[in-house]
């Protein structure tokens, strides 16, 4: 034992511990490297081959486009990451959108049963927020205390959410007659020179980053994800950081809602139908990795622009959306491939 | 006898272990050959690769006298190798008979798309005739017990005319009437020239049934015996290739106070255990599998739930109901299985040290990795772990390894009271010697152990005391005069003297 103690003092701690920064950046630049070299890939092809491509103000369009998509996108891959998926998003942001518009002064619907108060702009926001919090609270109650697969809960709560959301507007449009100055910038507005939704987006996935890699929130995630059992028996609080992130991926679903509600300038019962396909299409071309446990706010980043910029290179090309659909799931299925002949070369 | 099988130099590599290193292996036509060796001496590395569910790096394999190329399990049933493994792969809702003829169910002879399920009882009722089991084929397999299951498996290998028989760990869950039945069946396959690699722990059996015997160490060949000629003092020699007393570093310790009070503990598998574990002690637990050793362990953990009884830790009743509750009572479980239970595989040695006492790298939530690297790379130095960096990710590290960074986690989270479960199972002996090391460690410090294994061995070289369980309930406290393998086996098999 002394022996082994006077070993202990000399160098070798202080050896295995200075690389660890090194070795920390390369393994998380390794996950990101194949989806950067895409991306870097693509955009130097789409320069090439379209002039309009690479301007300033295009690479802006797309950084907004994006962003709505990209919102969600990180709170999916939180998501994931725990072994979860959510396919309720769209209808979440469809719902806490109309709500937040509903209560915003100078709102307007031919719907019967509109809600007849208004609140000021930020409480209407917080409204917002808080009913997609709320729809995410309760998959995740259901997720973690059922023990019923993510896919079925979410599944089911997609059409109820979706359903309400019918109830709630009659199927109509709430629009504003005149939108108040405040909701007119949190969706159109610019800060610096970038337009505020890719202002939020870029919020979202500095928090994103910082929960998933700092906090011990965060750790649990990538522990439930890697192996739940094990997780449970170390002491982590499973069930309890499984309805943290889900509510969490309400809330962000909402606010993606709610900055598009703003900028069309309407809220729309239909808005964000199929949306969780892109969202989750974002998380998995990134790499983030279906089972949980593996991937990174980074990544779906670089997932999300990779869409992005494809969409945006389809179109500048006049490709018809039809087309679009078939390139997007070509991709999806790919990355999914891709990730799955990575992990037989690591026998995980 | 001719050679049915000649296995010439095989070699097999693992990340970080070396499984097997030039193992030259021939058996003869029906003979039963014993294959002996420590965990992770590379038994059921060797005989994956003979039944085709592994490939290997190098070497020859011969059957009958001709070189092949053994490419997946289906391949390998074809050349005559039927495996038994220790966790049968029996389909539980189908039938015995559709068990036996899985994947080559008898067709009508006029309409070969349909099964011929006349012909399929008829067939498996004469299957299960020779092994000596008189049972309706269809019924489902999941009501026949273990030991019946078994000899499903068996019907199963002659029925594809296997001429090569590996049996692994057969007896570990059948009792001693059972094993009778068993050996009847060997004796039987024996006759009508089927050879039988028989692989076990259990020395007196192999004394009874093998004609020769090869022993492996490290992934290499120590030599092969005949059985009649040698006795099993011989076999633990060329097993261990050391004196025991170096393998087990056991120090007497001051039995301090009672640590741990488990009283009247009763759920589904458990009926009323109570026992004590005290300071500077480490407890054994014996049993066989199935009798509730490792239920007990998870259950004292709050990993599952007890119906009835108490547990005390130093005196005071603790109302514990989930795994962090008992960890805050300083109470940790290296569970059975540690890549399904004890390490997230995919995460780093330094994330799944400290996985079990967050809180002592954070501060209101937020990380301190600096701090985190810091505590990683002191037990890493302490325990020895062998890992290039502390960010190596646990599915790298060898099986030894992975067990240290378990250990880790719990000696990081100042557990009290360990218990430990098959603690060195699928670990190679020298890093077997170290975790006993870190062990004797622990309750030096005052600490103390429970260990459920398995390994009898194990259990007489390290603990000191034994409590024995058999269907859920402790049958045997046992003193170290009375530690023997016989014994223990005894009650363990629920024989009580």
């Amino acid at each position: 034992m002394n022996q082994r103690e006077n070993h202990a003092k000399g160098g070798p701690a202080d050896r295995l511990s200075a690389p660890a920064g090194a070795f920390h950046l390369m393994g998380r630049f390794g996950d990101q490297l194949v989806p950067a070299i895409f991306l870097i890939a693509l955009v130097i092809t789409l320069s090439l081959v379209s002039p309009n491509f690479l301007s300033v103000g295009n690479f802006l369009d797309i950084a907004r486009v994006v962003s709505i998509i990209g919102i969600m996108a990180v709170g999916m891959t939180i998501v994931i990451l725990t072994g979860g998926i959510d396919l309720s998003v769209g209808s979440t942001f469809a719902l806490a959108s109309v709500v937040a518009a509903s209560l915003i002064p100078g709102s307007f619907s031919d719907a019967p049963r509109i809600l007849a108060f208004v609140l000021p702009v930020p409480f209407a926001i917080l409204a917002g927020l808080l009913v997609g919090a709320a729809v995410g609270f309760i998959n995740g109650f259901i997720i973690a205390k059922s023990r019923v697969e993510p896919f079925i809960v979410t599944l089911a709560t997609m059409a109820f959410v979706r359903g309400l959301t019918y109830l709630f507007t009659g199927g109509f449009p709430t629009i504003f007659r005149p939108m108040p100055p405040l909701f007119e910038w949190f969706g159109q507005g610019y800060v610096l020179g970038l337009p505020t939704p890719t202002i939020f987006f870029a919020l979202v996935v500095l928090i994103g980053v910082w929960i998933t890699r700092r906090t011990t929130f965060g750790r649990s995630i990538y522990a439930i994800g890697g192996n739940e059992e094990a997780s449970r028996l170390s002491g982590i609080k499973v069930q309890s950081i499984k309805i943290r992130a889900y509510t969490l991926m309400g809330a962000l679903a909402a606010l993606s809602g709610i900055i598009l509600a703003s900028r069309v300038g309407a809220a729309q019962p239909t808005a964000g139908l199929t949306y969780e396909l892109d969202v989750i299409a974002g998380v998995v071309i990134g790499g983030t990795s279906l089972l949980g446990g593996r991937g990174s706010i980074m990544s779906t980043v670089l997932g999300v622009f990779i869409l992005g910029v494809i969409s945006n290179g389809l179109n500048i090309a006049g490709v018809p959306t039809y087309y679009q659909y078939v390139v997007k799931g070509l991709l999806l299925i790919s990355a999914v491939g891709f990730d799955s002949y990575l992990r037989k070369m690591q026998r995980i | 006898m001719p050679a049915i099988l000649h296995m010439q130099d095989i070699e097999k590599n693992f990340p970080g272990v070396k499984a097997l290193r030039g193992v030259t292996f021939t058996i003869e036509s029906g003979e039963v050959h014993a294959l002996l060796g420590e965990n992770g001496a590379g038994k059921s590395t060797l005989m994956k690769i003979l039944a085709g569910a592994q490939g290997k790096d190098a070497g020859q394999i011969r059957i009958d006298g001709r070189d092949v190329d053994i490419r997946g399990p289906l391949h390998a049933r074809q050349l005559g190798i039927a495996i038994i493994y220790q966790e049968l792969s029996i389909l539980p809702h189908l039938s015995v008979a559709e068990n036996i003829f899985l994947g080559r169910l008898p067709r009508m002879a006029s309409m070969p798309w349909i099964v011929d399920w006349k012909l399929c009882c008829a067939r498996a009722r004469e299957l299960l005739k020779q092994v000596g089991l008189d049972i309706d084929p269809l019924i489902p397999a999941s009501r026949l017990k273990v030991a019946d299951q078994q000899m499903v498996e068996i019907a199963k290998a002659v029925s594809e005319n296997a001429k090569i028989v590996i049996m692994d760990e057969p007896t570990t869950s059948l009792t001693n009437r059972e094993v009778e039945t068993l050996f009847k069946t060997v004796r039987r396959l024996q006759e009508r020239g089927v050879s039988i690699i028989y692989v076990s722990h259990r020395l007196a059996e192999v004394k009874e049934i093998c004609d020769r015997a090869t022993v492996l160490r490290d992934g290499m060949k120590i030599g092969t015996v005949n059985v009649a000629e040698t006795t099993s003092k011989d076999w633990v020699k060329m097993m261990v290739g050391r004196d025991l007393d170096q393998l087990f570093p056991k120090m007497p310790v001051e039995r301090g106070k009672e640590a741990l009070r488990v009283e009247g503990v009763s759920s589904q598998k458990l009926k009323n255990v109570s026992f004590s574990a005290y300071e500077g002690e480490i407890l054994g637990i014996a049993g066989l599998i199935g009798s509730g050793r490792s239920t007990l362990a998870r259950t004292i953990f709050g990993a599952e739930a007890r119906v009835a009884g108490s547990v005390n830790i130093g005196g005071k009743e603790a109302a514990i109901a989930s795994p962090l509750e008992a960890i805050s009572q300083g109470i940790a479980l290296v569970p059975e299985d540690r890549k399904l239970q004890g390490l997230v595989l995919p995460m780093t040695v330094r994330e799944n040290i400290t996985l079990a006492k967050l809180g002592g790298i954070s501060r209101v939530g937020q990380l301190n990795l600096r701090r985190e690297s810091k505590v990683a790379a002191e037990y890493v130095q302490a325990l020895q772990i062998s890992t290039p960096h502390i960010d190596q990710k646990t599915i790298n590290l060898s099986g030894g390894n992975q067990q240290k960074v378990v250990l880790a986690k719990w000696l990081y989270s100042d557990a009290m009271i360990l218990i430990i479960d098959e603690p060195t199972r699928g670990i190679d002996v020298g890093a077997r010697a170290e975790i006993y090391g870190l062990l004797q460690q622990f309750v030096e410090k005052g600490k103390s152990v429970i260990m459920i294994s398995s390994d009898l061995p194990e259990l007489i070289g390290m603990s000191d005391r034994i409590i024995v369980m058999h269907e859920g309930r402790v049958t045997a406290e046992l003193a170290p005069s009375q530690f023997n393998e016989e014994l223990i086996m005894t009650y363990a098999s629920g024989m009580s003297h």
